[in-house]
């Protein structure tokens, strides 16, 4: 297994928020995370990427190593675990190709920075197009899409994304699901939490369902789909 | 007339101090969200660097160096030592402070100042120093106006080095990475940028520059005491404010300002009344433009 998650416990305050949840995700493969609104899905992802504290007992490990002695940056840096956060944060006030650039600051290989900077604006062509307009004036399509190349260059071994489909119209977000799996045959291993439930089981290959904090259920992705309490609770039949 | 341009070349000269000092506060500020308020003890101390190091420099070379390469070296050697002096007060005072409370960072930034002044009287006793001149002044005669080449230098290099850092934060790496801190902190170390070594870094920037402009306050006010950044500390961050929180452009430009206001008041009303009526002025335009002019309106949270 490449990501090991045991027994994550973190709390806001006197709030628990994941009531030590334990899951995998193995090298190469598309793995989601579903869950409600609050379930503690993205406080999953900023625990993984060391953006909040968890609790003591808490184990993550990359590759056989605990990743909780790392700070954010090294994380991404080190280990190659980038993150598309939420409402995806990207520097408005950079241009997209400083955005990208950005993305490389800890990065040496100025020959792999810029494959990988045309490799982007390959998979975007929308980004390529607009590369040295401000990011703050992209559309929300577009600004997902550069969250994305922009996580994709500051490292690739697992790739993990809150919410890509959010706010995103229906067609954008088949586009973008398409780009997520070709970053994945580039062979980054891909983590996403999702509430679009259907569209998340139909792109990864393994499941687990988040409940207040506690991970509920968990198995082949068609196997959830097919899931009666998964169908009543999260796909609205 | 003629004391119309005069005032201006003066002004220019004082402006420059404000300008090249409130930068740094704004520069902290749109990284860290915080003033640094003991940026102006910061540059005090860099001032007596400058001092020390121009002391020996002159005992040492004066034989056999030419003057400007002195003052040149001056410059470099002291930038060099006052960016520690920044670092050390991230690293020792705003680092521990990391999501505290935003007051006990003001509080800290005060605090470190009184002991950089204290600190000062201790080791080197009330004794005030009086800063070597290192560039000899000539004075030239335009139809009336008298310019000097040290004022003429302070503006020069002022404009010199804020320009310099105006390319840095455009063209470098570690300048994209403050740009993007003051636009979404939290976002910063997800690219694998740390936080550790770009909030050290813009410290050591600050500093550098006040001690530069410490320096050049040695060659036209050659008195130095431990309280000196104090006044004009405060007046720099006044000037931060009013271009707008985080905005370097505008902390130059109302640093200059403030050194216009300053000059020009005593022109038309008793020179007592000068900073009753500068900052005066100032509560009027802030009363009508509380972002100052370039700042953007901001969630208040402390970052550090």
């Amino acid at each position: 297994m490449q990501l090991v998650v045991e027994n994550l416990s973190v709390s806001y305050g006197n709030i628990k928020a994941l009531h030590g949840i334990s899951f995998s995700v193995d090298q190469g493969e598309i793995v989601t995370i579903i869950g409600a609104n609050g379930a503690g899905k993205s406080t999953t992802l900023r625990a993984i990427s060391r953006m909040i504290p968890c609790e003591p007992g808490s184990k993550i490990e990359f590759r056989g190593e605990s990743i909780l002695k790392y700070n954010t940056d090294k994380v991404v840096s080190k280990l190659g675990i980038c993150h598309v956060p939420e409402g995806r944060m990207i520097f408005g006030n950079l241009t997209v190709t400083e955005n990208l650039t950005l993305a490389c600051f800890a990065r040496k290989d100025s020959d792999g920075i810029a494959r990988d900077k045309k490799w982007v604006f390959d998979l975007f062509p929308r980004l390529d197009e607009r590369k040295d307009q401000l990011a703050g004036t992209l559309s929300g399509g577009e600004q997902q899409m550069l969250a994305v190349g922009r996580a994709y260059m500051s490292g690739r071994q697992i790739m993990i994304l809150d919410e890509p489909s959010m706010g995103l119209a229906p067609l954008l977000m088949l586009d973008m699901f398409e780009a997520l799996k070709e970053i994945n045959r580039q062979g980054t291993t891909i983590l996403l939490v999702e509430q679009n439930a259907r569209l998340a089981l139909k792109f990864a290959q393994r499941g687990y369902v988040l409940e207040h904090g506690q991970l509920i259920l968990e198995g082949p992705a068609d196997g959830l789909l097919d899931n009666p309490e998964v169908k009543k609770a999260y796909l609205g039949a | 007339m003629d004391i119309f341009l005069q005032n201006i070349i003066n002004a220019l000269q004082w402006g420059s101090f404000y300008a090249v000092v409130s930068i740094g506060y704004s520069m902290v500020y749109g990284v860290l969200m915080l003033f640094n308020f003991a940026h102006g003890d910061i540059f005090m101390v860099g001032t007596y660097i400058g001092f020390g190091i121009a002391t020996l420099l002159l005992a040492l070379f004066s034989a056999f160096m030419p003057g400007w390469m002195i003052f040149i070296l001056v410059i470099l050697i002291t930038m060099f030592l006052a960016s520690f002096v920044g670092v050390f007060v991230e690293v020792v005072g705003y680092r521990p402070l990391r999501g505290a409370p935003r007051a006990s960072a003001a509080i800290t930034g005060l605090m470190i100042g009184i002991i950089f002044e204290t600190g000062n009287l201790i080791i080197l006793g009330a004794k005030r120093f009086s800063f070597p001149p290192l560039i000899e002044s000539v004075t030239y005669n335009f139809g009336g106006i008298y310019v000097t080449n040290v004022k003429v230098l302070i503006i020069v290099a002022s404009l010199v080095m804020m320009a310099a850092l105006h390319l840095f934060i455009k063209k470098t790496k570690w300048g994209m990475a403050m740009r993007a801190m003051s636009y979404d902190f939290q976002a910063v170390p997800l690219m694998g940028v740390s936080i550790n070594i770009i909030a050290p870094m813009t410290f050591a920037i600050g500093a550098g520059l006040a001690s530069v402009a410490g320096i050049l306050y040695g060659q036209a006010y050659p008195v130095l005491d431990p309280y000196m950044g104090i006044s004009l500390g405060w007046k720099a961050f006044v000037a931060a404010i009013l271009g707008g929180r985080g905005s370097i452009m505008g902390a130059a430009l109302a640093g200059y300002l403030l050194g216009f206001i300053e000059m020009f008041v005593p022109m038309f009303f008793p020179s007592t009344f000068r900073d009753l009526i500068a900052y005066s002025i100032i509560l009027v335009i802030l009363t009508f433009r509380p972002r100052g002019f370039f700042g953007m309106a901001h969630s208040t949270q402390l970052r550090l």
